[in-house]
């Protein structure tokens, strides 16, 4: 083990702990957004116990983002300092810019939006609430745009092995951000849109606060009935610019070795490849399905894995596999969606029991898939840093091995306790349940306001208008 | 003006709002051993909770526009400095979580001793960091090329104890602001001793450095910097002055501003020791600068967006202006 594999264990690991709890605060923020214009608009108190329990969750959610996102961003100096000074002219003001526009946002704004109920009005707090959710998506456009540039660089030049800028909307509108931006935004909205109704379809199973979560059950479902088959469509979109831009990158996905000259390529469906006799030892194929899926026709070329050089090629095994397991996951949520549009039809949506029970059981599974998103994504770019132009070797600063071991194992230890704390929290605040009994703040009181009687009488009936057809 | 000392300002801009937002947010931390019960540790949590996230952002937002500016130095120190720098941050992640872990504890036992052991490293690591970096930092071209515990000597040890009681005057003076009842008669007596052990380490460091750090000395004794820069000192002492005086006098604001003032003095005075050298002994701003265009380019971005984040922030701090409730930092 030198410094170069574990500064890049340990970037892995401090990255796949962090961007489990931005992908939630994006998502949740979007939520959140939604249900306070709906108390707004419609005067039910209903929403604003609604907005006040899951705002909960975003808060501490949003806590352990914070602190674990300042990590990477001293990571790039501490661990990849040679990479950091290379591409500095054109690289660092992508990540100023996140700090400028994004992280000052939502931290200046998250004060209000968890503390401001009793010290501003409704409107200031919606604003509060919408420049949150706007920073967390700005955030993520920069961050996209530092590592889409790392992809598929672009508006540069070189100059004695230094990069020079030489147009900075090219360099940041570079021609695989637009794919990843909007993969990866629609993955936040998708995971959130599921992680908020599978905590509902829990409450509906228990007949707790039914109300409550009846309404967020029924708005979190209709995101995800927008958002998982569009993410299905980004998907497509992102594996072309994958093939596009980046066709070794595309081959490891596929554990596609040979060029096919007469025909379509094979897609396999599963496949245990071998990097060193360039072949799988094992797959199940679809003929032409390959061709098919990246050039959108039968006899389309797709170049294999041969064609580049060994020392050029990513990790096969492990970028086929993590790819296969993201596109399972999107298919089984897109099923469970199919699932949920025909026991709306049947006006069943809220009652059937197995239903409730599968959105419990899958609902983390857009976090999984978020995570092996991104294996595919960086894996993918390897052995390079800068996609073809500077291996990650080169990148790593001159630091001792004992220097890396050090806060690798300290970041291990304080990531379990930081993770094991952040559930026990949760689980908390979802077993304590919404608070339905504490004033409003009179500044929040709306006119003709509909309060939530159902629900304090007692009565576990529904409230809602149940949607038969 | 030109680019390179325009960033030069905006970097240590970002730096002392940094030193003077987080410090008083890290002191207030520092000042929950000195508490009586659970309620008045709320209160201080309570008083900090709307605003320290966007405190902290002015770090993030310093290493960015360091990063930006003067890639070589950002790179450099970020090696020669990395146990410090990582260590800070593990410190800041107990610090950070605390704020809702605690507040949704039971036993808040736990979350309270993260809280202060997460801020006492923090701070401890930012005196060796600062130590660290004015012991000197071998560099070949462009490289550090110096180990891993370079930073490490009484010097930087010493920083760190300083800037430990200067935090907690920091935070004490601050509490006084947000604060009624026992928590601010306990403020007061804080910020009363502290100010002492202030004063004695500024002076202690300051005849510390130009045997430290041999090149500074030069600038203390020889024209043009020989006119001007011995007013930080006496600025540092005037404030100590009202600084005492207004903690006598039980005035409310006026011990804040004062320690700030103190702080500013202290800083400017240190940059007037050492500009334009950032890596000592040997590295100027105008060398370690990144290209015109990216500093053109990202100068823009700060010209119209920094602003807005200084209004915003302004708006933020009026909001939760006046005495901290126990009540205002649920959600």
């Amino acid at each position: 083990m030198d410094a170069v594999i574990l500064s890049r264990i340990q970037f892995a690991v401090t990255t796949m702990f962090h961007i489990l709890f931005p992908v939630l605060t994006i998502g949740l923020a979007l939520f959140l957004v939604v249900v306070e214009l709906l108390w707004l608009m419609t005067k039910q108190e209903v929403y604003y116990r609604m907005y006040r329990f899951w705002v909960k969750i975003f808060a501490i959610n949003f806590g352990v983002g914070v602190v674990s996102g300042v990590v990477l961003e001293f990571e790039f100096g501490t661990n990849f300092a040679i990479f950091s000074q290379t591409v500095s002219n054109v690289f660092s003001p992508l990540l100023a810019f996140e700090a400028l526009t994004a992280f000052f946002l939502e931290a200046g704004f998250l004060g209000l939006m968890l503390f401001g109920w009793e010290r501003v009005n409704r409107s200031v707090h919606f604003v509060a609430t919408c420049l949150v959710a706007s920073g967390a998506i700005i955030s993520a456009f920069w961050i996209l745009a530092a590592n889409s540039w790392m992809q598929t660089p672009a508006g540069y030049r070189l100059v004695d092995g230094k990069f020079m800028v030489t147009d900075f909307s090219a360099a940041i509108f570079n021609s695989s951000l637009a794919a990843r931006i909007s993969h990866m935004t629609m993955a936040s909205f998708e995971t959130s849109a599921f992680v908020v109704a599978g905590i509902s379809a829990y409450y509906l199973l228990k007949k707790k606060h039914t109300l409550l979560f009846r309404r967020s059950f029924g708005i979190s479902l209709l995101m995800a009935a927008l958002f998982t088959p569009l993410q299905v469509y980004l998907g497509d979109v992102s594996g072309r610019q994958v093939f596009r831009d980046q066709p070794t990158k595309l081959a490891a996905m596929e554990s596609h070795w040979e060029t096919n000259t007469a025909g379509g390529a094979p897609f396999a469906v599963v496949a245990i490849p071998d990097m060193k006799a360039e072949k799988n030892l094992f797959a199940i194929d679809i003929p032409d399905g390959l061709s098919l899926l990246v050039t959108h026709s039968f006899q389309g070329k797709v170049p294999g894995l041969k064609e580049f050089p060994r020392e050029d090629r990513p990790d096969v095994f492990v970028l086929f596999w993590s790819f296969r397991l993201m596109v399972a996951i999107g298919f089984i949520l897109l099923m469970v969606m199919i699932w949920a549009a025909i026991l709306w039809q049947q006006g069943r949506l809220y009652e059937n029991r197995s239903f409730l029970k599968t959105l419990l059981v899958i609902h983390p599974l857009g976090f999984l898939a978020t995570e092996f998103g991104w294996i595919t994504n960086e894996v993918g770019r390897q052995p390079w840093v800068v996609y073809h132009l500077v291996r990650t070797s080169e990148g790593v600063s001159p630091i001792p091995v004992g220097n890396v071991i050090w806060s690798l194992s300290l970041f291990l230890i304080i990531f379990l306790v930081v993770g094991t704390s952040y559930l026990y929290y949760v689980f908390k605040t979802l077993r304590t349940g919404p608070d339905l009994d504490s004033p409003i703040p009179p500044i929040q009181l709306l006119v003709g306001m509909q309060p939530l009687r159902e629900e304090k009488t007692g009565n576990k009936g529904d409230g809602l208008t149940r949607r038969v057809k | 003006m030109d680019l390179v000392t325009i960033w030069s300002c905006l970097i240590g801009l970002a730096i002392i709002l940094y030193v003077i937002l987080d410090g008083f947010s890290l002191g207030v931390a520092l000042l929950f051993r000195s508490t009586q019960n659970e309620e008045e540790r709320d209160i201080l949590m309570a008083s900090i909770a709307p605003v320290w996230d966007a405190n902290q952002t002015w770090l993030v937002f310093g290493g960015g526009a360091l990063f930006v500016a003067f890639p070589m130095i950002y790179s450099v120190l970020f090696t020669s400095l990395y146990i410090p720098l990582l260590t800070f941050i593990f410190g800041l992640i107990f610090r950070g979580v605390t704020f809702e872990f605690r507040a949704n504890a039971t036993r808040k036992g736990p979350w309270n001793i993260a809280f202060f052991l997460g801020s006492l490293v923090a701070v401890v690591a930012q005196g060796l960091t600062l130590g660290g970096i004015l012991s000197g930092t071998k560099v070949v071209r462009d490289r550090f090329a110096g180990g891993p515990f370079d930073w490490l000597n009484p010097f930087s040890a010493t920083v760190s104890m300083a800037l430990i009681a200067g935090y907690i005057l920091l935070g004490s003076t601050y509490l006084i602001i947000k604060t009624t009842g026992t928590v601010q008669k306990q403020a007061y007596r804080r910020a009363y001793q502290s100010a002492f052990i202030v004063l004695a380490f500024q002076i202690l460091v300051t005849f510390w450095t130009p045997l430290h750090y041999p090149s500074t000395l030069p600038n203390w004794i020889s024209p043009p910097r020989v006119y001007f820069i011995w007013a930080f000192p006496l600025i540092g002492l005037l404030a100590f002055y009202g600084l005492i005086k207004n903690l006598r006098a039980r005035r409310e604001v006026l011990p804040f501003v004062f320690s700030v003032v103190f702080f500013f003095a202290g800083y400017l005075g240190l940059i007037a020791s050492i500009y334009p050298y950032v890596v000592p002994p040997d590295i100027t701003f105008q060398e370690a600068a990144a290209q015109h265009e990216t500093l053109r380019f990202t100068l823009w971005g700060v010209v119209i967006v920094l602003p807005l984040v200084l209004a915003y922030t302004a708006y933020s701090y009026a909001i939760f202006r006046g005495k901290v409730d126990k009540e205002s930092h649920r959600y």
